[in-house]
């Protein structure tokens, strides 16, 4: 493959994937509102289009078209900045992620299924988000506005501590494929034992441990109930984005809910075996199958934040530290040197 | 192909400055961060060094800096909020006694 | 091309670097220190250490920068009171400084001989470290460990200081 040719599919594929990962935040948005509205015995959004399947771009446009407050007495340049690195950390993890097999288009075009492989994606997902929680640290900071204060605060002091869970919760996974590329780890996860349960890290290398740690310590990354402190609407207004309106509100939603994309399809890779699946067929089929089965799989774990969402009470926040720090991080631990053991043993 | 001695020239830069901001900011958050700017610049000579004789413990060592500077962040901030509590101040000038 | 990389990167670090000394609000210096950070974390995958690279803006930029960052928000550092220099140290102090650079960079561009690197030139994949790690530097890994767990306690020993109510700490 000639180099101009690479950049060219690569071009083709970095649009498609943005595309693809907008809408489905935009849909995410459209599925939260319909889930737990029906959960509540509500119907949620129906106006706009086929049960309201338009809703995402009637809330586009409303925030395009609002107003774009900038209050006195804050730091201009952070307040305008916040938003934008927000979004673009939130945006740009999906580089790494790899979403099916390697394809091959005519003679001439043989290209895997992922933006870029980089034989350390785990880690530059990590690093990626852990620079995401600038944005609400310093949208909370330059508000100049005390709940927005408080709120940054509570974000960043709650996602250094369940950073700490996260990461070591992916170990495990770590230790038995023994790769930090994500392709590698998919492929480590591939087969069935016992002829028919699949391979994959939740069932298979007794990473249940590390996956629910995984699953909690999302939960409390992305800010999302029951962990949503940050933007606790009954103590805080809306926490860090309170002063924050139009566009530059809409770019503190899509990092949101981008993040949460990403963390589900860094759980379907770690823990849910990726794209792997019954595949058959002709040969379109045979590469379509597997994105088929990812998306199915991101889907189940949104839908599990979501029904989370419209379940559980919020926690209070010294529970939460608490969970974080007395719990959460002597399990995974303890996980770590458990799968350690078992792996050393064996070999 | 850039010669070793680039990297090191920046290295020596970084940490000039840290010692220059260590040297004239009265502000005890930025003198500290002056330091983890030296840090960093000593963090550049020893991988640039690594690939210069090929030897990965020139990395490690990056490692156990990176340790350091992490402890050293956590007590030294904890530091920091105690004599705020004392003192009602960051400026280093003004936190000349011995006790409380 | 490695060598326009390094430029750019290197430029970054520096004006950066510079940015922390001019800036009088710690949150900006704060924040050029995490530009810097970022530039170094590019310089280290240009010289092949991918693995350095990757826990340096983890660990670096993404934690113990947030945790200055946290500590100017919860004291609410304002900006910073400028007490003069003294005119020795303009009139001494900058054209030394000067003086001495060039002389260093004069020292090591005639005398580091011809070590050249190369893009990438020695890939420390995360296996070969963690091997080095655990076999050759036990003894300091335990160490260090030890000292952590010392750092641990000494912050919360300090930051929760009896006799105020509120138990924040970062």
């Amino acid at each position: 493959m000639s180099v101009g040719l690479f950049i060219l599919v690569s071009l083709v594929k970095i649009a498609l994937v943005f595309f693809i990962l907008l809408t489905a935040v935009a849909y995410t948005v459209w599925l939260e509102r319909k889930v737990v509205g029906h959960m509540q015995n509500r119907w949620g959004p129906t106006r706009v289009g086929p049960f309201g399947l338009l809703q995402p771009a009637a809330d586009g446009v409303k925030f395009l078209f609002k107003e774009d407050l900038t209050p006195p007495h804050v730091h201009k340049t952070l307040y305008i900045a916040a938003p934008m690195i927000a979004v673009m950390f939130a945006l740009t993890s999906i580089a790494v992620i790899p979403f099916g097999n390697w394809v091959a288009i005519g003679d001439t075009i043989y290209t895997p299924l992922q933006i870029t492989d980089v034989n350390i994606g785990l880690l530059v997902i990590l690093g990626v988000t852990s620079l995401g929680v600038y944005g609400i640290a310093l949208s909370g900071w330059s508000s100049n506005n005390k709940y927005s204060l408080l709120g940054g605060l509570r974000a960043s002091a709650q996602m250094i501590s369940y950073e700490i869970s996260l990461g070591l919760s992916l170990v495990g996974v770590l230790i038995l494929s023994g790769s930090f590329s994500l392709r590698e780890i998919v492929q480590a996860q591939s087969g069935h034992f016992w002829g028919f349960i699949p391979k994959w890290n939740i069932f298979y290398g007794g990473q249940f441990v590390a996956f629910f740690v995984y699953l909690m310590a999302a939960y409390a990354e992305t800010n999302r109930i029951p962990f949503d402190l940050p933007e606790a609407e009954t103590e805080l207004v809306a926490g860090y984005h309170t002063e924050y309106s139009a566009m530059k509100f809409a770019m503190f939603f899509m990092a949101e809910y981008a993040n949460m994309v990403t963390v589900g399809c860094l759980a379907t890779l770690l823990f849910l075996g990726g794209w792997s699946g019954p595949i058959f067929g002709p040969y379109i089929l045979q590469v379509l199958l597997p994105v088929f089965w990812f998306v199915a799989k991101v889907f189940v774990f949104m839908f599990i934040y979501i029904w989370v969402r419209g379940t559980l009470p919020r926690f209070r926040y010294d529970q939460l530290m608490a969970f974080g720090w007395k719990f959460l991080l002597p399990v995974a631990i303890a996980n770590v040197v458990i799968t350690a053991l078992i792996v050393a043993l064996r070999s | 192909m850039v010669p070793l001695s680039y990297y090191l020239i920046l290295s020596g830069i970084l940490f000039a400055c840290g010692v220059t901001g260590f040297l004239i900011k009265r502000n005890i958050i930025t003198i500290f961060m002056s330091i983890e700017l030296m840090l960093n610049g000593v963090n550049l000579s020893f991988v640039a060094f690594a690939a210069q004789w090929h030897a990965l413990s020139g990395q490690i060592f990056v490692f156990f800096v990176m340790v350091v500077a992490a402890a050293e962040a956590a007590v030294g901030l904890a530091i920091i909020i105690a004599v705020y509590r004392t003192r009602e101040t960051l400026n280093v000038d003004q936190v000349n006694l011995l006790k409380l | 091309m490695h060598l326009i990389l390094f430029l750019i990167f290197g430029a970054v670090c520096v004006a950066g670097a510079v940015n922390l000394l001019l800036q009088h609000h710690p949150i900006d210096s704060a924040l050029s220190l995490v530009v810097v950070m970022g530039a170094l974390a590019a310089e280290y995958l240009l010289l092949g250490a991918e693995f350095v690279a990757a826990v340096q803006v983890i660990v670096y930029a993404g934690a113990i920068m947030v945790l200055f960052v946290f500590v100017i928000m919860l004291l609410n550092a304002g900006e910073e009171a400028r007490s003069g220099g003294s005119r020795i140290a303009w009139v001494i102090g900058v054209p030394g400084m000067l003086l001495g650079g060039i002389l260093m960079s004069w020292v090591l561009l005639k005398h580091s001989g011809t070590g050249q690197v190369e893009v990438g030139s020695l890939p420390g994949s995360p296996q070969d470290i963690g091997w080095l790690l655990f076999h050759d530097f036990l003894l300091p890994f335990e160490v260090t460990s030890i000292l952590v767990l010392i750092a641990i306690m000494g912050a919360v020993v300090l930051a929760s200081h009896a006799q105020s109510a509120e138990k924040k700490e970062g």
